[in-house]
């Protein structure tokens, strides 16, 4: 069980370069707050692996690896919630342009699979532009909630 | 850890133990780099043995998808064995079981590609 001090509401925010290690470094800071929170092990699995996808959508396909563009992470924890945003600062995209990953033409396409992981493990998934520019992803988790 | 991948013959089918991480980076071109050095060494039977993966990662499912597609177009066939219920899970979101034939059991998986 969650300990008062672990569910004492904050936020934490980190700016990170465009690199695959930064990839591990949100993952491994989200995961830190969602142990803390009571997530078990599965869900734990399930948040880590959506902060994954969102790290390199942010870093390979936003950023494009560009040393001079960051990510930037936040990660804020309630009692009931953990949440999670991360933006990039690349050129930004429609949402409703990208080809759909179950459809039968898709199924063999090399990519295209991080967004529909990260809306069926995590509670909430919001996506928007980002001022000045790029692409803020919004996750929210539930504290006891089966997805 | 990024993964390890060892490769033996039972009969004319080649088994592929993966043990560790197939995500974005050193992982997944392993996976990749082995299975394209597999198929373009004339191994057109490849079982997939997932026991000890114990993670992948949207990047890791599309090089499964690439080697399948590979292999596939040769002539060959890629199958799926001992899948961990998180893979199970990654699979079924992605709708892949449709694609992939999965086994549970290494024999009867050998025995399928006869």
């Amino acid at each position: 069980m969650p300990n008062d001090e672990a569910t004492e509401a904050r936020t934490l925010e980190q700016v990170l370069d465009s690199t695959l290690d930064s990839v591990d470094v949100a993952e491994e800071a989200v995961l830190r707050e969602a142990q803390e929170l009571g997530f078990d092990e599965d869900e734990q699995h399930r948040i880590g692996m959506s902060v994954r996808e969102c790290m390199v959508n942010a870093v390979v396909h936003g950023n494009r690896y560009n040393a001079r563009k960051k990510v930037h992470l936040t990660v804020s924890r309630a009692a009931d919630r953990l949440t999670v945003v991360i933006g990039d600062e690349g050129e930004g995209f429609d949402l409703n342009n990208l080809p759909d990953p179950l459809a039968n033409e898709n199924l063999l396409r090399h990519s295209g699979r991080g967004l529909l992981l990260i809306q069926a493990f995590m509670d909430e998934f919001q996506i928007r532009a980002r001022e000045p520019k790029g692409t803020e992803v919004k996750m929210v988790k539930y504290v006891g909630k089966a997805s | 850890m990024s993964v390890k991948l060892t490769t033996r013959q039972v009969g004319d089918v080649t088994v592929v133990d993966a043990v560790g991480r197939i995500t974005l980076g050193e992982g997944a071109s392993t996976f990749r780099d082995t299975v394209r050095d597999l198929a373009s060494g004339g191994h057109k039977k490849l079982l997939l043995n997932l026991a000890e993966v114990s993670y992948i990662d949207s990047s890791g499912i599309g090089e499964m998808v690439s080697g399948f597609t590979t292999v596939t177009n040769q002539g060959g066939q890629v199958k799926l064995l001992n899948l961990t219920k998180r893979v199970k899970d990654l699979l079924q979101i992605t709708k892949l079981y449709t694609v992939f034939e999965v086994f549970d059991d290494e024999a009867a998986a050998v025995r399928s590609f006869s």
